[in-house]
């Protein structure tokens, strides 16, 4: 800062310095985005004489979380909680199992061109498509049942986690890799001793991470007929059984919480 | 790391004889499971209509192209109304996540024994419930409508932004906060001048991020009748339109497309 600009600035009252310096920009930004806002609440129409009335409901609802029913449809809970898990699990080692090679390939420093650009393509479809949307039409070839959600999951899993291990495997240690290299390695051995041990804290935390994502996944894959919890939720909300549906979402928090701290644990043994 | 002695030379091996036990037994477990789930799905399964699923596909592939250009006309209206769930649903999660994050950062909480326990149990509970479940429940309420999309598009970003939020706040730079308070400022000139300052581009960053996210799943929150270009999609697969559904299919690609490469930019000019 020169003499000129210092002096200028004594005796003058400091201010906050602003989020978007530009005043311009910053004018323009304010008055679009309240513009904006008008705009999208004109067009919502809120009929609140209904949503008043739905207040009665809602209250019912919240009351039910203090006395949630486990008891008179446990059958049906059970079984769809069953048929959650074992989509969770099997499309979890599903996507896990493929999503490794798909992430080698997918890693422009160990991937040839082609391989690399093949696999991108793999990931950024599976990332783009809706778990739901794809659910919607897999249940449309496959018919209803479990088989179409864990193929649903299984195609989610292999975007999320083959891009996020192709990135890891990007931004790893190139020495240690091209030590084991020049030890003479295979490239099996190579991407074994070399990038596997590099990688191998982060493969494990987002496996855990998908897992859960995926349980939380197949409590909604039912909506559209694709097995699980799903289904079970949507009959009670449509019967105005809110006790039973209290009881399934706080199951739902329940496992969800327990793989948080059960990946909790294990992520920080692996590290 | 052991080292064996055989044929009278020295082999390095990676484990001991209990570790590669115990690691083999792990393995067999895991197997074991995944072959139990695989055999529950398969028992749900119609295998009929799996071995039939390539020529059902190749026949919707057939009904969905060329897709129905002309109904793009009706899609204007749809696709306002999903941006506008998701950008809404955003600024009310936002407004509520801010205090519900002060309240759970460990440096910030008034009371670690009360409070922060129902901070983090707000965050829990609104994190593991997927927004189509909260828009089931908010019509079962308030009636279908883009209103019930908001308020659960919301709903579900609160636990999403508050725990980003809260750990930003865990993480920041103590000193500067210190040398706010002691010049004498009271606790709200601390927060404002102290720590606000510091989490402003995580905060901007986790907005556009879940904005991002929010678009996607505003897309469909219209198959459970919360308004938006789902709403279309659900319509359409209930008369068998298939040359409509593959175009709303585009468009929700595009969307989510777009959305991406807004966030990104956006992320890349704060951060």
């Amino acid at each position: 800062m020169s003499h000129r600009e210092l002096d200028d600035m004594l005796g003058t009252k400091w201010r906050k310095p602003r989020f978007v310096p530009n005043p311009y920009l910053r004018w323009t930004l304010t008055v679009g985005f309240i513009a904006y806002l008008i705009a999208a609440y004109m067009t919502i129409d809120v009929n609140w004489a209904r949503v008043y009335e739905g207040l009665d409901r809602g209250a019912q609802f919240v009351l039910a979380f203090t006395k949630p029913d486990f008891v008179s449809r446990a059958g049906d809970i059970w079984s769809g909680l069953l048929e959650s898990v074992v989509m969770t699990v099997a499309a979890s080692v599903v996507g896990i199992l493929i999503s490794i090679p798909i992430g080698l390939g997918a890693a422009r420093n160990i991937a040839p061109m082609p391989i690399y650009l093949i696999c991108r393509g793999i990931v950024a479809i599976s990332r783009a498509l809706q778990e739901i949307i794809v659910a919607i039409l897999l249940v449309a070839i496959f018919g209803f049942g479990p088989l179409a959600g864990f193929l649903t999951l299984s195609f989610a899993t292999i975007g999320f986690l083959s891009k996020l291990l192709a990135e890891d495997i990007e931004s790893m240690d190139k020495v240690q890799a091209e030590a084991i290299r020049a030890s003479g390695a295979r490239w099996m051995q190579w991407i074994n001793y070399g990038v596997q041990p590099q990688v191998m804290p982060r493969l494990v935390g987002l496996s855990m991470y998908r897992i859960d994502i995926n349980f939380r996944e197949s409590a909604i894959l039912g909506l559209v007929g694709a097995g699980g919890i799903g289904a079970t939720l949507n009959t009670a909300f449509d019967r105005y059984e809110y006790d039973t549906a209290a009881a399934i979402l706080l199951l739902i928090i329940g496992i969800v919480m327990a793989l948080e701290y059960l990946s909790g644990i294990i992520r920080a043994r692996v590290q | 790391m052991p080292v064996l002695e055989r044929n009278g030379g020295h082999e390095w091996r990676r484990r001991t004889t209990g570790e590669s036990l115990i690691r083999w037994f792990g393995w067999l477990i895991g197997v074991a499971v995944f072959v139990v789930c695989w055999q529950r799905i398969s028992e749900a399964t119609t295998w009929f209509f799996v071995w039939d699923a390539p020529r059902i596909a190749d026949d919707i592939w057939s009904r969905a192209t060329p897709p129905r250009w002309e109904y793009i006309t009706q899609l204007g209206r749809p696709i306002w109304d999903t941006i506008n769930i998701a950008t809404l649903g955003t600024i009310i999660a936002l407004f509520l996540a801010v205090p519900v994050s002060f309240l759970a950062a460990r440096n910030t909480t008034p009371s670690a024994l009360f409070i922060r326990p129902i901070a983090l149990l707000i965050i829990v509970s609104t994190r593991s419930i997927n927004s189509l479940i909260w828009a089931l429940l908010l019509i079962a309420i308030i009636g279908p409508g883009v209103f019930a999309g908001v308020i659960a598009i919301a709903i579900r970003s609160i636990g999403f932004c508050a725990k980003l939020l809260y750990e930003a706040i865990e993480e920041i730079d103590q000193s500067q906060v210190e040398a706010i308070t002691a010049t004498g400022a009271s606790r709200w000139q601390v927060m404002a001048y102290g720590i606000v300052p510091q989490i402003m581009p995580a905060f901007a960053g986790i907005a556009v991020f879940r904005w991002d996210i929010n678009i996607r799943e505003s897309t469909v929150l219209g198959l459970v009748g919360a308004g938006g270009i789902g709403l279309q999609l659900s319509a359409s697969l209930n008369v068998l339109a298939w040359p409509q559904v593959s175009l709303i299919l585009l468009v929700i690609l595009a969307a989510v497309v777009i959305s991406e490469w807004v966030s990104a930019k956006v992320r890349g000019a704060i951060i």
